[in-house]
């Protein structure tokens, strides 16, 4: 069957989709997004974390044919999505002056296939202000050294971002509870836990 | 393997009753799994995902109509005060991702002795709303197990809605499982103070081939409470009452050795929650009663 949705802004087609086939395996090897990592296929570990209609959900448990027609975002558009919340959002020009790249007008919005599959993990350089590709917890999970083997960094960090437009201000309580459906496998957790509240901490400064 | 996309829900019965192998799909935390696995290969699959009623839940006089896909989450967020059994149990499901998808209907569907929402809406008290071409029925949810992973719907008929009484008093949840998040219960139990009609209800999950209810339990309980005027004077519940209705809770289980604990060990957390429960639900109504007799 063919599944027509939208992943990070622009609108996709799947072709040859078995009736039975994740939406895990449509975005890794129908789109070519291998982002949303494929670990348990059981929902336990979260490392296949994307946001649907803007909820977070395991995308190995759901049908591809259920995201006909609804929005998907996935760690290759988090940067992106997260440069349009804060746009979005009135927090003033400020928040967006900074990427006068983006006209939003004339150009089409959201990622492309080729930009997704191209995306890549460049640091911002704080001080020269430098390849700014990354979102503020993308940013923060580098700077906090919350990364190890990385297989579960996709997964953390929808979720964690998720968390944060939700609750800019959450206790560790929150913290562990949002992202009580992650795995990290590396036990890398208090980096982890560092680098949300450090994330949090951004946030609420650039507010 | 054919994907149906009813847009309705008179379209969703009708592929149901045409197609009566199909497997129903809404959250899909249940059914991928098995798809996944290959332990199943439906001949179709019926998405739910479109029926926007089954999203949504009813707040009546004495009790809430829950559409059968109202995720946990929305549950944990908008149903704690009319529904705080199954609140706490929703909580206690899986993790965050999880709850935004699955829902009581699917629990209801897969009738695991291990679901999680089965003790709190046995507690609770409720009837499954189940429906066909045939027309629509409710399942009181005493009827409603069967079996291992069985239930008392037909083979045309779909899981429509739950209408789960209002709390007319405290009500508590109690899950054992080696962590907070992503645990499958060893046992679970749940358990209502009904004041207006002066009786408990329970709900044990995971220590018996269905989820069940400790009746004798319950009986020795009301009456013990009856007794000695405890609904009224609001005296803390004499040790030795608390003691054998947590025994008689535990005799109600029927658990097995797997995996995931003994069934000694099943029986034995039982009983312990049992007493927890009562004890927190019951100091629950005597502040309630305080709260009252002092305001009045």
């Amino acid at each position: 069957m063919r599944v027509n949705f939208t992943v990070n802004g622009r609108p996709q087609e799947a072709d040859d989709v078995w009736e039975g086939e994740s939406l895990l395996y449509v975005l890794r090897e129908r789109l070519g997004l291998p982002g949303s990592k494929n670990a348990c296929e059981q929902g336990e570990c979260g490392s296949c974390t994307v946001r649907l209609d803007g909820v977070p959900v395991c995308s190995c448990l759901v049908a591809a044919g259920q995201v006909e027609g609804r929005e998907v975002v996935t760690v290759e558009g988090l940067a992106d999505f997260a440069k349009q919340r804060s746009c979005g959002t009135g927090t003033g020009a400020g928040a967006c002056a900074g990427h006068t790249d983006a006209t939003p007008d004339s150009a089409p919005q959201g990622v492309s296939l080729d930009e997704a599959k191209a995306w890549a993990a460049r640091p911002q350089d704080s001080h020269t202000g430098e390849g700014a590709q990354l979102s503020p917890v993308q940013q923060a999970f580098i700077d906090a050294g919350a990364v190890q083997c990385g297989f579960c960094t996709p997964g953390l960090l929808v979720a964690a971002d998720e968390m944060l437009e939700r609750n800019p201000d959450p206790t560790d309580a929150d913290i562990r509870e949002a992202l009580s459906g992650n795995l990290c496998r590396c036990t890398g957790y208090e980096k982890i836990m560092d680098a949300v509240r450090l994330a949090a901490a951004r946030q609420g400064e650039a507010v | 393997m054919d994907f149906l996309r009813p847009a309705s829900w008179q379209e969703a019965l009708a592929a149901k009753a045409e197609h009566p192998t199909a497997v129903p799909i809404a959250g899909g935390t249940d059914v991928m799994v098995e798809i996944n696995f290959d332990h199943r290969r439906p001949e179709y699959l019926i998405d739910l995902g479109r029926i926007g009623d089954l999203y949504e839940w009813e707040v009546g006089e004495d009790s809430v109509r829950l559409g059968a896909s109202v995720p946990y989450t929305q549950i944990m967020e908008n149903l704690r005060s009319e529904l705080p059994g199954l609140a706490l149990a929703s909580h206690t499901v899986a993790s965050p991702q999880i709850r935004n998808r699955g829902g009581v209907g699917g629990n209801l569907g897969t009738a695991s002795p291990a679901g999680d929402a089965h003790p709190a809406l046995l507690a609770a008290g409720a009837e499954v709303e189940v429906e066909s071409v045939r027309g629509s029925r409710r399942i009181p949810i005493d009827d409603f197990y069967t079996g291992v992973k069985r239930n008392a719907l037909a083979a045309d008929e779909l899981i429509r809605a739950v209408h789960i009484k209002k709390a007319d008093g405290p009500q508590q949840y109690s899950k054992v499982g080696t962590r907070n998040a992503m645990v499958i219960a060893v046992c679970a139990f749940g358990l209502a103070l009904h004041p207006e009609t002066r009786t408990v209800r329970t709900g044990i999950g995971s220590a018996a081939p269905t989820p069940v209810r400790a009746r004798t339990a319950e009986e020795f309980l009301d009456a013990a409470l009856d007794e000695g005027g405890f609904w009224d004077n609001g005296k803390i519940i004499t040790p030795s009452v608390a003691k054998q209705f947590a025994d008689l809770c535990a005799a109600a289980c029927n658990p097995i050795d797997d995996v995931r604990g003994t069934a000694s060990y099943r029986r034995h957390a039982v009983g312990v929650m049992a007493r927890r429960t009562l004890t927190w639900t019951w100091e629950s109504y005597r502040g309630a009663r305080r709260t009252t007799e002092g305001a009045a």
